[in-house]
């Protein structure tokens, strides 16, 4: 017979781990509302983007979440009828007031999107293009950046013989890297993803989530995605919106563990949505 | 809870569930038979309820193989995922309590033919009941996602300890009063530290339940018999 054990008798009472200290916030968004033409797609939307974090996004089409991204970088501006209240502090800048230049915002907040959109030049011009946008380096230190934002985008060791070949002759998830290089070539503060990887096969899925991490060391992320397991898996806080509000917003480990709304509970359980 | 939108995934737990409470229908059993053989010597009975673990054992697997399996082929979230891995706990559990049982009958067979002392049985008779009770509404807490009668069973095992002290020290006393009872009492004696464990699994799943519905562990301390002269 075996030595006796208590199975039930040992104290139970393990502190959940502390939440890691919240760190800075890099954009605040205050009582945010969106509007195409009469139709309100954003209702007072209020949370923060921490720095050095990767914050998802989740929640049902439509449910306002894209629009929240383009209103980060004022995506929005490039279309009639659309217009966004409230603030959006960029380290303390309003980014939505009427003196923000658009174009330097775009070169602090850039975005990937749901589709590779690499441009139909070289891989190297792909990446130089943007840089050339904002700076003028000579053509060593072009070269030296293009390299620095090929490797920081994990693409390097698998295009650095065919720099000069075209950038669409790459595979899916290759050209979505291809296009966060070109993203981090510029050196921007925040990076948006839109659904990164919905077009990407599991591998690739893979190297951008690993990639994510790597990048969120440097910069402050934000992520919609479709994937929930994809939110848990790359993010520390996360937002769930629904009909173009912000149903719970909270520590990713809690959000999918022990969400506090109900709403949040079945869609993240797949009871709805 | 409204139903999941694929209804196959509300079926897998769903089944989880009833193995669970089959499961638990076949532990208390077990229990009660062995506890019946022991008082009445019947080897028969022993025999019956020692023949009946494997089915336990089955179910258990059966309850773990098809979690996994919904684990891997869902990627359950929060309250979903619990729902798993309390099952998986809870199977645990419950096989254990049905090896606790199997012992008690094993030990019924072994001592049927030594010398009789139905006053050492009454103690021990006690601590089933008890058991028995625990057993019972820890099952209804599971099955009712009922957190304030998982609490009340978690508090109420410490009247088990307090009840394998006192059987503890009457079987003492009848060793003391006669050396030719120390084999039958010795046998009692493990019976009753397997009702006793029986009682912790039952607290074990108690807490799983706590968590099944709360997503926290119990945070304080489980009271315990500190006078205890059973070392635990």
């Amino acid at each position: 017979m075996n030595a006796p054990t208590v199975n039930g008798g040992g104290s139970v009472a393990i502190q959940p781990p502390a939440d890691t200290a919240a760190r800075a916030v890099k954009v605040d968004i205050r009582k945010v509302d969106f509007f195409y033409g009469a139709n309100k797609a954003l209702k007072d939307i209020s949370l923060p983007l921490h720095e050095n974090e990767v914050t998802a996004f989740i929640g049902p089409s439509g449910c306002g979440k894209s629009t929240l991204l383009r209103v980060l970088n004022r995506m929005y501006d490039l279309y009639p009828n659309q217009r966004a209240e409230g603030e959006v502090l960029l380290d303390g800048e309003n980014i939505l007031s009427a003196k923000q230049d658009v174009n330097l915002l775009r070169s602090k907040v850039g975005m990937v999107f749901q589709k590779p959109t690499p441009f139909p030049m070289t891989i190297f011009e792909n990446i130089a293009f943007g840089i050339r946008l904002y700076d003028k380096p000579s053509k060593s230190e072009l070269e030296g950046r293009v390299e620095d934002a090929l490797r920081g985008a994990a693409l390097w060791n698998e295009v650095k013989d065919k720099l000069h070949t075209s950038g669409l002759g790459l595979s899916g998830g290759q050209q979505q890297r291809l296009c966060i290089a070109r993203t981090v070539a510029i050196q921007p503060e925040v990076i948006l993803f839109d659904e990164p990887c919905s077009a990407l096969d599991p591998i690739s899925t893979a190297k951008v989530e690993e990639l994510i991490d790597e990048l969120s060391a440097k910069y402050t992320i934000a992520i919609v995605t479709h994937n929930m397991q994809q939110a848990a898996r790359v993010s520390q806080y996360t937002a769930f919106m629904y009909l173009g509000e912000l149903i719970e917003y909270g520590p990713t480990n809690k959000l999918f563990t022990t969400p506090s709304d109900k709403k949040t509970q079945d869609y993240i359980t797949g009871r709805f949505g | 809870m409204t139903d999941h939108t694929v209804r196959a995934y509300d079926r897998e737990l769903e089944t989880l569930g009833q193995r669970i409470a089959e499961m638990g229908g076949i532990a208390e059993r077990m229990l009660s038979d062995a506890m019946d053989a022991l008082a009445k010597l019947d080897v028969d009975l022993a025999k019956k309820t020692i023949a009946v673990d494997p089915r336990l054992d089955a179910l258990q697997r059966e309850v773990e193989d098809n979690a996994i399996l919904t684990i891997a082929r869902r990627q359950p979230m929060a309250v979903d995922l619990r729902e798993c891995v309390a099952a998986i706990r809870v199977s645990g559990d419950l096989e254990r309590v049905g090896d606790l049982a199997k012992n008690i009958a094993k030990r019924a067979a072994k001592i049927a033919g030594e010398a009789r002392l139905p006053r050492g049985i009454v103690g021990l008779k006690s601590m089933h009941e008890l058991a028995a009770m625990q057993l019972k509404d820890v099952l209804d807490a599971y099955a009712q996602h009922d957190v304030e009668r998982a609490r009340a069973v978690w508090t109420r095992d410490a009247e088990l300890d307090a009840l394998e002290d006192s059987v503890f020290r009457d079987l003492l006393t009848f060793m003391m009063e006669d050396p030719r009872n120390i084999t039958f009492c010795t046998h009692l004696l493990f019976c009753s530290k397997n009702i006793e464990r029986i009682g912790d699994h039952t607290t074990n799943i108690a807490e799983t339940v706590i968590y099944l519905v709360t997503g926290e562990a119990p945070q304080i301390e489980r009271p315990k018999g500190e006078t205890s002269m059973v070392k635990r």
